[in-house]
């Protein structure tokens, strides 16, 4: 199905489509690009290819931003997350989808609700909380954080999921003499692991990402994490752009591969869930 | 049996979000530096914003802010959608270079868009004034900051708008289609009568979405301009973060979300009823 008939109206639909990806790729290029680049030559034109290719800027931004050190926090902070929000979050998803309480309209609305709560609105009490029961600096209390942030996305993604199962399945396994629990663990698991595998994703790469908790909560030099150390490789008025873009360059590559490998998986995650509502 | 299963979830929620929210609204009527004991001041906190210069800037750039994005990355979204929906093929691969920067953190974004596009020294903005453009850095002009900081953002943004407008339109049934083509609709009728009408739903819920953000944005301008120069593009969330970590005013912080919160609260209700109706079926 056509909704165009006139080959000239492609050709400058397709124009204007690339120049949309252009306008996408432009900084991101400027990002690959000045990474390889010596200090001077970006001083010069940040726009030229490389005249030499300076590897050296990677094996310093590695070490200055000390990636070895601030991507095992920024993986476990994501590793742990991960698991409480898979854990929790299916629990929760299975209990709302199939209406096993009575409760289960006004939790789903409160989980709504606190979705669209500004993190300011608990960021200060909570921060000064921690500060007192000496919470700050521990990476497995920020994943509590983030859980608490990300587990309404993750169960209304899940949810739909849940749905998608047919009641039957369920009803049969109770008669055969299933409880309650092996049904949820036995059953319904397994069908849904796709849907938890793509909140999986999804809630990693918002916490490799995250900025503003991760920046308040995780203040001490060896409990930062990976993108906060290279937020924290320049003051703001001199800066060592080519070792800051190498740094950039490290923490994004494998997310960009691992996107582009998964893309369908990302994208229904991340924009699936507004469309479905 | 089953109450059990949502336990764990609503005891992370009410210790993270629900009692400290519930204390920030209490703060807000206190004044207190996160160390001593808190003192009761009634609407104090209230009044000194009332006629703190820096709060209705930072109010009035939020307002702008939403303005901005209620029509920019909508428009283009929506435009970009149709185009995809107009040349089919390779639409995939639109649509994933499109949406790309929505998972690279805004805070190494922001370092890009500030060092190799905006810096006058290192960036592509230098390179044209060594050229002889008579370009100025945005973010260190009162009057372009705010822009330039939206800017950065739009950039990142309509691609996420435009995967979801696009998913929308290709679930408008092909009945509908097919029969405006037999009438012999034009294609602006088309989007005019059949597509646009059949996404409504979509455009809708992403305005609510843009209005409730539009007062959480902190990222980009925290790392782009602190809110300078000189407080212009201080925006609400960046003005209570202030508030709390650096001048200690933790009351006057609390107060400030309180305000934030009250605009989310309205889009909030907007949009709980919006989605009230899916829950239903």
């Amino acid at each position: 199905m056509r909704l165009v008939e006139s080959k000239v109206t492609l050709y400058l639909t397709y124009t204007a489509l690339a120049i949309l990806l252009a306008i996408t790729l432009f900084p991101i290029a400027l990002l690959v690009l000045n990474a390889l680049k010596p200090a001077a030559q970006i001083v010069q034109n940040p726009l030229t290819l490389p005249d030499t290719i300076r590897w050296d800027n990677f094996t310093r931004a590695w070490q200055d931003a000390r990636f070895g050190r601030t991507m095992l926090n920024s993986a476990m902070l994501a590793a742990s997350t991960i698991v409480l929000v898979c854990t929790t979050g299916s629990l929760t998803a299975y209990v709302l989808a199939r209406r096993k309480i009575k409760s289960w309209k006004i939790i789903t609305f409160y989980l709504l609700g606190t979705t669209t709560a500004p993190i300011q609105l608990f960021l200060f009490p909570l921060y000064f909380g921690f500060a007192k029961l000496g919470l700050i600096n521990n990476i497995l209390a920020v994943s509590l954080i983030y859980t608490a942030l990300y587990s309404p996305f993750a169960i209304m993604l899940l949810r739909t999921y849940f749905l998608a199962v047919p009641k039957e399945l369920e009803e049969s396994a109770l008669i055969d003499g299933a409880s309650h629990w092996q049904v949820f663990t036995k059953v319904m698991l397994p069908i849904v692991s796709p849907g938890i595998l793509t909140v999986a994703l999804i809630i990693g790469l918002y916490s490799w990402n995250e900025f503003l908790i991760a920046t308040t909560f995780l203040q001490k030099a060896d409990r930062v994490t990976a993108v906060v150390s290279v937020f924290l490789l320049s003051g703001q008025y001199t800066a060592d752009w080519e070792e800051i873009m190498a740094a950039a360059l490290i923490i994004v590559l494998p997310i960009v591969v691992l996107f582009v490998l998964l893309q369908r998986r990302f994208i229904e995650g991340m924009a699936g869930g507004a469309v479905k509502g | 049996m089953h109450k059990l299963y949502v336990v764990p979830t609503l005891i992370i929620n009410a210790v993270i979000i629900l009692v400290p929210a519930l204390l920030t609204m209490a703060l807000a009527f206190f004044r207190w530096d996160g160390i001593t004991t808190p003192a009761f001041v009634g609407l104090q906190n209230f009044q000194a914003l009332w006629v703190d210069h820096v709060f209705w800037t930072a109010l009035g750039n939020n307002l702008i802010w939403t303005a901005i994005f209620l029509v920019v990355p909508i428009a283009i979204g929506l435009v970009a959608a149709t185009m995809l929906l107009v040349v089919r093929r390779g639409s995939m691969v639109f649509q994933v270079i499109y949406f790309l920067p929505m998972v690279i953190a805004t805070a190494i974004l922001a370092r890009v868009w500030q060092g190799m596009i905006y810096s006058p020294v290192s960036g592509v903005n230098g390179l044209l004034q060594r050229t002889g453009f008579q370009t100025l850095d945005p973010l260190t002009q009162p009057s372009t900051a705010l822009f330039g900081i939206a800017t950065v953002d739009l950039w990142h943004w309509w691609g996420f708008l435009c995967v979801i407008f696009f998913a929308a339109l290709r679930q408008v049934p092909h009945e509908q289609i097919e029969a405006a083509r037999i009438e012999g609709a034009s294609f602006w009728q088309m989007m005019r009568y059949v597509l646009l009408p059949g996404i409504r739903p979509t455009i809708t819920l992403m305005m609510i979405m843009t209005v409730i953000w539009s007062f959480l944005v902190f990222d980009f301008v925290y790392i782009l301009t602190q809110g300078g120069p000189a407080f212009s593009s201080e925006v609400l969330s960046t003005l209570a973060y202030r508030s709390a970590f650096y001048d200690l005013a933790v009351g006057k912080a609390a107060a400030v979300s309180i305000v934030i919160s009250l605009f989310g609260l309205a889009a909030t209700a907007v949009y709980i009823r919006a989605q009230a109706k899916e829950f239903q079926q």
